[in-house]
């Protein structure tokens, strides 16, 4: 199977994109991860976050190229996180049973702390595990839509 | 016609204006990606509404501060929040059917298709 | 064909929304009957319950968790989805 480019060598974006792109790509993950672990405090939230870790790898195919992203982060383990992130979420629920209390009544797990505080600690995993789903969701939608442009 | 009773309730016209856009954009256009284009607006025009029936004027974001008691409903946002979610993945599944779709028929226009068929 | 009636249908249901606008309560009426016990009790008790700040956080995570669990499902199946029409299996 011969993949063709979408972008050719010499159809490539301008120095100043890819420039600018570069620099600005690990501070969008940053605020990605500012916006999830925030959610309790300030607008945001799992989903949120987990968009825009999403659109920093979609910005770096657009502007570099796919098999570029793909070698950062690959279809398998996207799959693979994409399953991880909801088991974060579930395996929450199935240790508030297993400690005493229903499925995700956060406050009965054994934890030295206050009760409104391991309801805190509880939403902000709950919210990492929905984070990482939408991101690896969000990226193979493009690698995937994307990629079955390309091969034909 | 009163303006004040059109003007106190204008962000349920608002809403109802691209309903009806939303509406017709999906029965009468026949190219599916049109039809989603329709869906889309259709479910932006029920996000509005709820978002809207949340406010309280002179009312603060629902995110405790120091020194402010009175808040907006936050329970209409958590709903929408779930409705734009479930949106997207309609979304993103139906036009990856429309992409199989035309490579397998080559069109995407309704009455060509059932003459394919 | 098809644009007559669906010009008749938009009219009619535009009929039904004026009816419905009528009926609905004024932008930002404090009396809305949104504004229920069931938003005191989140406004009131969100904090010490759930020890989030972000009352939408603290009701989406918390209070309504199953729901947010069944949502991150769609997500998933979406996903897998995808997977499922593009990927190009070994055998074809």
């Amino acid at each position: 199977m011969s993949k063709k480019k979408i972008i050719s060598n010499e159809q490539r974006e301008s120095v100043i994109v890819r420039t600018i792109s570069r620099i600005m790509i690990p501070f969008i993950q940053l605020f990605g991860l500012y916006v999830i672990i925030h959610g309790e405090t300030s607008p945001g939230g799992g989903f949120q976050g987990g968009v825009i870790m999403g659109t920093s790898i979609i910005l770096l195919a657009i502007v570099f190229d796919l098999e570029e992203a793909e070698r950062r982060i690959s279809r398998k383990s996207l799959t693979a996180l994409m399953s991880f992130g909801l088991l974060i979420y579930s395996g929450i629920g199935v240790l508030d049973m297993l400690s005493g209390g229903k499925y995700l009544e956060y406050t009965k797990l054994p934890l030295p702390l206050p009760a409104h505080e391991i309801s805190t600690l509880s939403m902000l995993g709950v919210e990492i595990g929905i984070g990482i789903t939408v991101m690896a969701v969000i990226i193979l939608l493009f690698f995937y839509m994307v990629g079955d442009q390309n091969a034909t | 016609m009163p303006l004040e009773w059109i003007l106190s309730k204008y962000n349920y016209w608002i809403s109802a204006a691209l309903m009806l856009i939303g509406f017709y954009t999906m029965i009468s256009k026949k190219n599916f990606i049109k039809k989603i284009i329709g869906m889309n607006i259709f479910q932006t025009a029920i996000i509005l509404f709820y978002i809207s029936i949340s406010d309280i004027e002179n009312r603060a974001a629902p995110i405790l501060v120091a020194g402010k008691s009175d808040y907006v409903n936050p329970l209409p946002h958590v709903l929408m929040l779930t409705a734009i979610v479930v949106g997207v993945s309609t979304t993103a599944v139906a036009l990856s059917l429309i992409m199989k779709i035309y490579k397998e028929y080559g069109t995407i226009e309704e009455d060509k298709l059932l003459e394919v068929r | 064909m098809i644009r007559i009636f669906s010009i008749v249908s938009l009219i009619l249901v535009g009929i039904v929304f004026i009816y419905v606008v009528d009926d609905m309560p004024d932008f930002g009426d404090p009396k809305n009957p949104t504004n229920n016990e069931i938003y005191e009790r989140y406004v009131n008790k969100s904090f010490e319950e759930t020890g989030a700040p972000n009352m939408v956080t603290a009701i989406l995570a918390s209070y309504r968790g199953y729901d947010t669990l069944g949502e991150t499902t769609v997500i998933f199946t979406a996903g897998m989805a995808i997977i499922l029409l593009f990927k190009r299996w070994k055998d074809e």
